[in-house]
């Protein structure tokens, strides 16, 4: 009886916290979503209407709209593949026996991560400068001709999901070592004398028992990519030609540049319900895949 | 293939890709120490000519990056000490007392972690603005007192401290307080030190909140005011590379320091179980 009272002693304070700042949010959002929710209203709730579903309309019928939800699925579809390939080779290399000083490289490869997303945007908008940017330099020297990396609507995107697979590869890498490190070596010895060579040790061993680990890192990666802001708020602007636009940074433009606090929920929950119907997809395609294998 | 061969290539290959991981970092603390304007040119330049501390100079005395940081400080400080206290008592009751609905409000809790923060940003501004603390600490602080990662983390570590331990406390007559303070915090530890750093690095590095509930300078976190700054001097290369560089640098130092424990959470955190 008494350790169940003072087991709500323990709970309740996050409760609160969690309950006011987060669950409640999360509920009026939806609710602001069918309002038309404005400066005024922020003023005076008197002037505060419902129209339904009407922000959700207007969005549906906006083309930035469908440009930033293009140009994020974009940022999705290439960036993840690419962050968790750059994730895997990473993780191979270091978990080879044959590698030295894996502390060491394991810090240089990781010290991304904990970098802040906007100094080393900072950075990088800089080494993509057309004229004196080092990466244009070295493309020179490979003989290929300066790209206008942020000015161009055809090499934005591609920059920025560069920038992001630099910034993100290292977390999906340490995963991906203490999955490697899960697979019990009698497997390999096994392969080994049945003459099986890297190649086959990989698409028969490794990459099967890795596979819940890849699963669940490409849910924790496309859920982190759909919620592309800082990158583009630092590098671009959205521009050129709102090419590097995201769903987040159209809902940040409306709810506090235009505060149409009422359509900027609606595009939240649009985004969210996108994820989650891509989240669940992917789920749903690999243990099918999984079970037919 | 010649094992020795295969032995060189791997250490090759590690050391390359290091190389180009470190370098936009390494060249960021190059060209904060150029003079003005010397990193554009052509070619660019990897070392400055005549190394000045003018940038640095600059950006706490016209800038005013020194309020900034100790901005950064005070928020991030803040909300990793209470944080802890709300994640720490939550956790290790979810792990280790008995109440009744205890396993499905620990699901529903889980399950908020489906939501993504920014779906409840805005009428969380809403809230904030009625509560008065936009443009203040307490607008980036308040809604980070206790989150659903720090509990889960708490509670996965807390799992394995042994039920006779806190039974034989309480045949001795110790209260669940008393008994938490005293016998299971020590045990915590490890798990103290991982979510502390977390939280910290974390809070430090958010950008998308602190913008929209510090729209005023005086209050605004290192990487907001550094978003703004770049804003307004685009040509002002070497003095963002530096503005970059103080704002990196603690994390960094932080992590390198204490990184044993940030890669532990790391996995606790990812790791279903």
């Amino acid at each position: 009886m008494t350790t169940s009272r003072a087991a709500w002693t323990f709970v309740t304070p996050a409760l609160l916290v969690i309950g006011a700042f987060f669950a409640l949010p999360v509920l009026a959002a939806f609710a602001l979503s069918l309002t038309d929710f404005d400066l005024y209203a922020l003023a005076d709730l008197k002037n505060l209407r419902f129209i339904g579903f009407g922000n959700y309309l207007d969005v549906l019928h906006a083309p930035l709209f469908w440009k930033s939800l293009l140009n994020t699925v974009y940022f999705v579809a290439v960036g993840v593949p690419l962050s968790m390939a750059a994730s895997l080779g990473a993780a191979l290399l270091l978990n080879s026996p044959l590698a030295r000083f894996k502390g060491l490289f394991r810090t240089a490869l990781f010290a991304p991560v904990v970098t802040t997303v906007v100094a080393v945007a900072l950075i990088w908008r800089y080494l993509f400068h057309t004229k004196y940017g080092l990466i244009n330099y070295a493309l020179v020297h490979l003989g290929i001709e300066p790209i206008d990396w942020l000015g161009d609507p055809h090499f934005s995107m591609p920059a920025i999901i560069v920038f992001a697979v630099w910034k993100n590869f290292g977390y999906n890498m340490i995963i991906l070592i203490a999955g490697l490190q899960g697979i019990p070596q009698e497997l390999y010895e096994a392969a080994r004398i049945d003459g099986a060579n890297a190649w086959h040790q990989f698409r028969h061993i490794t990459f099967p028992s890795l596979r819940p680990v890849l699963l669940l890192v490409a849910i924790i990666t496309v859920a982190g990519y759909f919620q592309l802001f800082a990158e583009p708020y630092v590098m671009t602007r959205g521009d050129p030609l709102q090419s590097t636009y995201s769903v987040l940074y159209y809902m940040y433009e409306e709810g506090f540049t235009w505060w149409s606090l009422g359509r900027a929920s609606a595009i939240a929950f649009l985004l969210f319900a996108l994820m989650l119907i891509v989240t669940r997809a992917l789920l749903w395609l690999m243990r099918r895949r999984g079970e037919a294998a | 293939m010649n094992p020795r061969v295969i032995r060189v290539a791997v250490n090759a290959a590690l050391v390359v890709v290091s190389a180009l991981v470190l370098f936009p970092l390494l060249w960021m603390l190059s060209v904060s120490f150029m003079q003005q304007g010397e990193s554009s040119a052509f070619p660019p330049p990897l070392l400055p000519a005549h190394a000045t501390f003018d940038n640095y100079r600059q950006l706490f005395e016209r800038a005013g990056m020194g309020r900034y940081l100790a901005n950064s400080l005070a928020i991030a400080g803040a909300l990793t000490v209470l944080s802890l206290a709300f994640n720490l008592s939550a956790g290790y009751a979810f792990a280790k007392l008995q109440f009744a609905g205890r396993e499905r409000l620990f699901q529903t809790l889980l399950g908020a972690l489906l939501i993504p923060a920014q779906v409840a940003m805005i009428p969380l501004f809403v809230i904030m603005k009625w509560l008065h603390l936009v443009n203040s600490y307490g607008g980036v602080i308040v809604p980070g007192l206790a989150g659903v990662f720090g509990i889960y983390l708490v509670r996965q570590y807390a799992q394995t401290i042994p039920d006779e331990l806190l039974e034989a406390a309480r045949i001795d007559g110790a209260g669940e307080w008393r008994i938490f303070l005293r016998i299971v915090l020590p045990l915590l530890k490890p798990i103290v030190v991982t979510l502390a750093i977390f939280t910290f690095l974390a809070s430090w590095n958010d950008f998308m909140w602190p913008l929209i509930v510090l729209s005023d300078q005086a209050w605004q976190t290192a990487p907001v005011a550094l978003a703004g700054l770049s804003r307004e001097h685009v040509q002002d290369n070497e003095l963002m590379m530096a503005g970059s560089m103080v704002t990196i640098l603690p994390v960094l130092a932080l992590f390198l320091v204490l990184q044993r424990h940030y890669l532990q959470g790391l996995l606790l955190g990812s790791v279903k179980g």
